[in-house]
């Protein structure tokens, strides 16, 4: 244990790598922009000044700290290991997107970028930009596959209202990875002015370990509340992944916590064996896209496989490389939750504890309704609840067959 | 003609197999071994020429298509092809070349059906060939899999957009070993740092990118570009080809005053968007690369 200790803190590597996965496998004119943003987020991540600053924000704009809440009905409800709720929802904007928006919109601010740009999947990446974007007064355009601004058209017209501008992209598969390439192509063009607000632990580095760092907020937070209630740390944490920024954010401030065993939930869809599913890491095979190296769901000849989830923020063929890393080396276990089990997920928390969940926290909540029965009742799972639901209404009233 | 390289004086050329002669040039020192590619650069710009290079995406919109084209590239000019691989995310290409691969994946062409074209090709033409794609369909053929195969059809060099110097160490060992040139991007955003590096890694030629931003055809070129182009050069000691955005024999004339070759792709890929008749397709791509041809021989 003390081996995998040592291994496992001193990523990533001055090349951006965890072990084989990570990297910066980007086209040369993006290649200086990664430098300087590296330089500026090795620089800030020690500044005093800009380290108040941002929890000043996270304090007196997302509200943080967020309550870590003892799911006493759903406990019941499953009547195994006690289960707490890590109320990212509670968020400014409804989810743990914004943790990393503040971070890295201050930052290109500091760094005297004129505009910032995004890609959104479900549309809450999207929000949280365009919202620090709003409060810091830069100006930020936001790329949605034209199947996600269909199915997520509430934060669509949110993005809007926060006056950003929102590009619909009309390629592939018309999600959350075409938008990426979008996003990536515009940076290509736009690069001397623009910050790339990535929403992921995904990316070249130093993406993947800056939005760990902004997100490790999570993380931090639950270990002094659970120590503060429970007196000890959990034995499981739990979170869905899509990217997997929730999750590692979670997951990180306790990666050197043997006894804390941690659990990523992946976006099974309509089953793993359909072929219609995100589980990345449960089914893919390692190659390079977006920059990194990392799990892909691909065809048996290296190109990208369209995927399916019901939530449109799980809906990515990759996840985070540091992910892929900790699968590697056993560190976190990866499972997976289908569109059915998310949709109990959704259902049971809701009724239980009157709180509704987002589609890609229903991942999560699902995995614990299996594992949480089988568990001693003194056994402590969090859980992160990632974002609420208010944004998948429609997508739930339509599978119920209501029309709103 | 200025090229600082110890083999461009000459030497003697012996057939050194494969599809073409390898020309093995004695420095004061060492025998350097050029490469197909480089000696096409060597016998280009000894004309007073500088060099064509048309770029065309494999499968589009079939594979038996992209032979014939690739020989009436040849028969119009082009000094060497480029040959695109594929892929279903080409995050550094404009609307052109995305819409030409999805009519090659449309048809399912594969990384194994390029090089199969590329071994069909060899036994007709041996004009220099460079194969440009992304790194996942090579990554995941395997490297060194790739590298062999790659050579043994007749690739001469290769372009990998999303491999940057910084990474090509997984790659570069076993192209090396197959003497497959590694063209590398510089870009307007390249540090003097960057350019070192590039110029250090690099063989056959280096491709400098017109444009911030990604391909496509453009009606007018930057301005900055003539003056970038002497820092450029002034850190590589083999040439320098120029890409992104050049549409017109005007674009052609005025690089040409500044680097040794010049790269059309999403200018050529648009007349496969829409083929009327296979003859007239032909026809159109050759007069096209005829004039654009003629457009290096101004010098």
């Amino acid at each position: 244990m003390e081996e995998m200790k040592a291994r496992l803190s001193d990523m990533p590597d001055e090349r951006g790598h965890f072990n084989e996965f990570g990297g910066k496998y980007v086209a040369e004119t993006l290649m200086p922009a990664l430098i300087e943003l590296e330089a500026a987020y090795t620089h800030y991540k020690n500044d005093k000044e800009f380290n108040d600053e941002l929890d000043y924000y996270l304090k007196e704009y997302v509200g943080r700290e967020t309550p870590l809440f003892f799911a006493r009905r759903l406990t019941d409800y499953l009547g195994g290991a006690k289960i707490y709720l890590k109320r990212e929802d509670l968020n400014h904007t409804g989810a743990h997107k914004v943790n990393n928006t503040i971070g890295q919109v201050l930052l290109a601010k500091k760094m005297g970028k004129k505009r910032v740009i995004a890609e959104t999947g479900a549309g809450q990446h999207g929000v949280a930009t365009a919202t620090a974007a709003a409060m810091f007064g830069i100006e930020c355009e936001v790329f949605m596959g034209t199947e996600d601004i269909r199915r997520q058209a509430l934060n669509v017209f949110r993005m809007k209202l926060l006056a950003s501008k929102v590009t619909p992209v009309e390629s592939g598969t018309n999600t959350l990875k075409d938008a990426m390439n979008e996003a990536l192509r515009n940076w290509t063009a736009t690069v001397e002015n623009t910050f790339y607000v990535i929403g992921t632990v995904a990316g070249p580095h130093p993406y993947p370990a800056m939005v760990r760092d902004f997100q490790s907020v999570i993380g931090n937070e639950t270990k002094r509340q659970i120590m503060a209630i429970e007196g000890r740390l959990p034995d499981y944490l739990v979170a869905c992944i899509g990217g997997g920024s929730n999750a590692m954010g979670l997951f990180y401030p306790f990666k050197d916590d043997a006894g804390v065993r941690m659990i990523g939930v992946e976006a099974a869809g309509l089953g793993l064996d359909t072929g219609k599913h995100s589980a990345s890491i449960c089914a893919g095979k390692v190659g390079v896209l977006h920059g990194n190296k990392t799990y892909l769901l691909q065809d048996k000849n290296g190109q990208i496989q369209t995927t399916h989830s019901i939530s449109a923020g799980l809906d990515y063929p990759g996840v985070g490389p540091e992910h892929s890393y900790f699968h590697e080396m056993k560190r976190a276990q990866y499972v997976s939750a289908t569109d059915e089990e998310a949709l109990s997920g959704f259902k049971v928390l809701t009724e239980e504890e009157g709180i509704i969940p987002a589609l890609e926290s229903s991942h999560a909540i699902a995995h614990v309704m299996k594992m949480a029965p089988k568990l001693p009742k003194d056994t402590i799972i969090v859980v992160n609840l990632s974002g609420r639901g208010d944004k998948d209404i429609y997508t739930v009233a339509d599978i119920m067959g209501v029309t709103l | 003609m200025n090229l600082p390289v110890a083999g461009y004086g000459g030497g003697s050329t012996k057939k050194a197999g494969g599809h073409t002669n390898k020309l093995a040039c004695k420095s004061k020192r060492y025998v350097v071994f050029m490469s197909n590619i480089s000696v096409r650069f060597k016998d280009v710009l000894s004309r007073g020429e500088k060099l064509f290079i048309p770029y065309i995406m494999a499968g589009d919109p079939d594979i038996a298509l992209t032979e014939k084209v690739i020989y009436r590239l040849e028969e119009s000019g082009a000094d060497i092809i480029e040959l695109g691989i594929p892929f279903s995310d080409p995050m550094a290409d404009g609307p052109t070349i995305q819409a030409a691969s999805e009519r090659a994946l449309k048809n399912d062409v594969t990384l194994s059906d390029v090089l199969a074209l590329l071994a069909r090709v060899r036994t007709k033409s041996s004009i220099p060939i460079i194969l440009m794609g992304y790194y996942n369909p090579i990554f995941f053929y395997g490297a060194e899999r790739f590298a062999v195969d790659a050579k043994r059809a007749g690739a001469d060099g290769l372009i990998v957009v999303d491999l940057p110097p910084d990474e090509v160490d997984e790659l570069k060992p076993f192209t090396d070993k197959e003497g497959i040139d590694i063209i590398f991007l510089a870009a307007p955003t390249s540090t003097d740092e960057r350019l070192k590096l590039i110029a250090s890694k690099s063989s056959g030629f280096v491709y400098y990118v017109s444009v911030t931003g990604v391909t496509g055809a453009r009606s007018t070129l930057a301005a900055a570009i003539q003056h970038k182009s002497e820092l450029i050069k002034s850190y590589m000691e083999i040439p320098v080809g120029i890409g992104f955005g050049i549409s017109t024999p005007a674009h052609v004339t005025e690089l040409c005053r500044s680097f040794d070759a010049v790269i059309v792709g999403s200018a050529i890929v648009r007349f496969l968007e829409d083929i009327s008749s296979e003859d007239k397709l032909l026809d159109d791509v050759g007069n096209f690369v005829k004039e654009l041809k003629s457009a290096t021989k101004v010098n």
